[in-house]
């Protein structure tokens, strides 16, 4: 390894210093950093907004706020937590960051138009934050905007949907970068089936997020038309139909779950070789099913709307395809399994976390079947039981992927390695408090309780109490987490290029890497996850 | 990055861009055709109060203008500066033309008390206030497009008077003319279902 200066130290474009050098750069992996920064303050405001929310349900009847703040925050808890954290977290900080370095090339397709990203997602998140001081204040309509509600409630919608557009536009426009990239950035001799889980998994979602945004987009400029114009198209009187918002709606934010999980699961495959010291099992299959996702997952959408009406045979097509779709997520889950069968485990944060993933994921999944079938989705329907299984595949599943992500690839964007005790307790406080957070919700929601309301019945106080409980539990292990990954960047930066014994080209680059990414020309191993040089070098040294 | 300039990579982000616009459009299509199925007979009787003239006259001149457009990257390669230049503002002009009509349509509509919430469509048959809602959004959506298609057209202008388009490169020429034929080729969907409709 030849000394090179770091990205730190190195402005792109040249010449640039302080702060300029990080707002007008164009490095990848800058750009990725001041994502991480940005997805983290919004993670961790919305994270506090749950627990408020959650603390309010502790008791029956009002505990710290009245209901019309209820109904304001667990919007804004779910705008933030999809738009600003769920969508953008992998993608933006450790695809933007690792993308190009896993394709063995020097930087993303359109570095510009990288930058002109990131300043959109912080002009939506900006709107976002105007929306709550402006007008008629924060939306209560929860963050689907359903119609017609949306249109005639006080609350600012049309700025709110103004973000989600703007937000929506920078992640179209970071997909559009990396397939692009994907294609003729690539280097020359890596061929389609020599390229990283993590990567396919990005170019997968990517197009998701070119094809689908789109949708999203018109629905909420239809929104602010029916709020500034009164037009009618979904107003019954007026001729139009209020299903086709849902259905609009749905066409868009069905796909968006994978673009939530698609990137975690490449995370995943990533992490789990490496620590077990043995070749991913199935790595076609990994590959098939990424894309097989991403193209059944835009087929689903009307599996949210069951009870809204819908003909019979259109409950039954899409009960059908929601099954299909679980077919691919669980051959990733097998090949993960397989991959850890006989291998040589080491145990680390990053492994923990991913382990955390697959068990936390499965449950999400298999809960997703329930509602995914017709007959028992219309009993448990917009109850809590849908908020636990979402919060088990978005936050069970991307929300520790992307902390098993930080673990991982920290020291590699820093050149700082961390503190494993304090990590394994906030990881192991974090899945503890999530499963008294969420099975909780599973229970009341077959129970009856339903979803977004204020107040229960009293029969539902142990399980809500029990829930706030997991709630504080979880943010405690969470914070945790962060203060250790935060506290590891005053260390010296010592992390050597390779700590953890991975295959993939970001490991055989400095950390940090150097501005250019690659001193020397890459060189491409005929398959990315061939751990006999690692082995062999870890016997060499008597490990 | 590499110093030799990666123009297929260019065409290949533009032409993912425009797949997004499609589909942007394609979710207001989606609308058209189910409130189609559900008020065939309000959208024929729509369809019979718009001028087929002047949208007839539309479709011609941006179908002219995206030819001078393509022309024009024609001329840029052959190192013709003037005649590229020529093109662009015969395309210009056709933009210009196809918003003065549509200023036109519009007034005449809106004189005649049929916009967005006015009472003749409230009052009037659910379908009629689709029809011309759906008409409102998509033209008005599609008239945007088109203005955004005449600032690219100018900065392409601008950029071949200053000699920053030249026959070596011309990928922002191009994109632009890309996106141009892609107004254009809204605009042949959007004239059929509104101005032609059964």
């Amino acid at each position: 390894m030849t000394e090179t200066q770091s990205f730190f130290e190195t402005p792109s474009p040249r010449g640039q210093t302080g702060i300029k050098a990080w707002l007008l750069t164009h490095d990848h992996k800058r750009l990725g950093l001041m994502y991480m920064w940005a997805i983290l303050f919004w993670f961790v405001l919305a994270m506090l907004l749950g627990l408020l929310l959650r603390t309010e349900l502790m008791g029956q009847g009002r505990t710290i706020m009245g209901p019309e703040v209820y109904n304001s925050m667990f919007t804004l808890h779910g705008v933030i937590m999809i738009f600003l954290f769920v969508i953008p977290a992998i993608p933006a900080i450790f695809g933007n960051f690792f993308l190009p370095i896993q394709l063995g090339t020097d930087d993303v397709f359109f570095p510009r138009l990288n930058l002109f990203s990131w300043y959109l997602f912080m002009f939506g998140g900006m709107f976002a934050i105007f929306s709550l001081f402006f007008g008629g204040g924060f939306p209560d309509t929860g963050w689907t905007f359903y119609v017609p509600f949306s249109v005639g409630t006080k609350g600012n919608v049309s700025l709110t949907v103004t973000a989600a557009f703007i937000l929506g536009m920078s992640s179209m426009l970071t997909g559009l970068n990396f397939v692009t990239t994907f294609h003729r950035m690539r280097h020359k001799e890596m061929g389609l089936m020599q390229i990283p889980l993590f990567t396919w998994s990005l170019y997968a979602t990517a197009w998701v997020q070119i094809l689908a945004t789109p949708v999203i987009s018109i629905t909420f400029v239809l929104v602010m038309m029916e709020r500034f114009l009164a037009i009618g198209l979904f107003e019954p009187d007026k001729g139009g139909d209020p299903l086709l918002y849902q259905h609009l709606f749905w066409m868009y934010s069905h796909p968006a779950v994978y673009i939530m999980i698609l990137p975690g699961m490449g995370v995943i495959s990533e992490i789990i070789p490496v620590f077990s010291r043995k070749s991913i099992f199935g790595y076609k299959a990994i590959v098939v099913s990424s894309m097989a996702i991403a193209v059944a997952g835009s087929l689903v959408w009307a599996h949210h709307m069951y009870t809204s009406g819908m003909s019979d045979v259109s409950v039954f097509v899409f009960s059908l395809l929601t099954f299909i779709v679980a077919i691919p997520s669980a051959v990733k889950v097998f090949s993960w399994v397989s991959t850890m069968y006989r291998g040589s485990i080491q145990m680390s944060p990053p492994l923990f976390l991913s382990l955390c993933f697959i068990y936390l994921f499965t449950v999400g999944g298999l809960t997703g079947l329930v509602l995914g079938a017709a007959g028992t989705d219309i009993h448990v329907h917009d109850t809590h039981f849908v908020v636990a299984h979402f919060h088990f595949v978005m936050f069970g599943g991307t929300g520790f992927a992307f902390f098993a992500a930080l673990h991982y690839w920290w020291p590699k964007m820093f050149g700082v390695m961390y503190s494993f005790r304090p990590a394994y307790i906030g990881a192991v406080l974090t899945a503890v408090g999530f499963v008294f957070h969420y099975v909780p919700m599973l229970i009341l929601g077959m129970q009856g309780m339903p979803r977004r309301y204020y107040d229960y019945l009293p029969q539902f106080e142990t399980g809500n109490f029990l829930a706030g409980f997991g709630g504080y539990l979880l943010c405690v292990g969470i914070l945790v987490m962060f203060i250790n990954l935060f506290f590891s960047l005053r260390n010296d930066r010592t992390a050597p290029a390779d700590p953890w014994g991975g295959t993939t080209l970001e490991w055989s680059i400095a950390s940090p890497p150097p501005m250019e990414n690659f001193v020397a020309p890459p060189e491409i191993k005929g398959f990315p996850y061939d751990f006999s040089e690692v082995i062999a070098r870890s016997r060499k040294e008597g490990r | 990055m590499t110093s030799k300039i990666d123009t297929t990579g260019i065409r290949i982000g533009m032409w993912l861009f425009l797949y997004s616009e499609i589909i942007l459009f394609g979710g207001l299509f989606v609308l058209y055709a189910v409130y189609f199925h559900n008020h065939a007979q309000y959208f024929a009787e729509g369809g019979k109060e718009l001028n087929r003239v002047i949208g007839a006259l539309n479709t011609i001149v941006l179908l002219v203008s995206s030819f001078t457009v393509a022309a024009s990257i024609t001329a840029i390669q052959r190192e013709k500066k003037g005649q590229a230049i020529g093109l662009l503002l015969f395309s210009l002009f056709c933009g210009v033309i196809f918003l003065v009509n549509k200023y036109f349509e519009w007034g005449a509509k809106i004189h005649h008390d049929i916009y967005p919430n006015s009472a003749t469509l409230q009052d009037g048959a659910p379908g009629l206030n689709i029809f011309f809602g759906l008409y409102y959004v998509i033209t008005g959506l599609h008239g945007l497009h088109v203005i955004i298609g005449m600032v690219l057209l100018s900065i392409s202008l601008a950029m071949i008077l200053r000699n920053r388009i030249t026959a070596a490169r011309f990928s922002m020429l191009e994109n632009s003319g890309l996106y141009w034929h892609l107004v254009d080729l809204i605009w042949i969907f959007v004239f059929p279902l509104f101005y032609l409709v059964l």
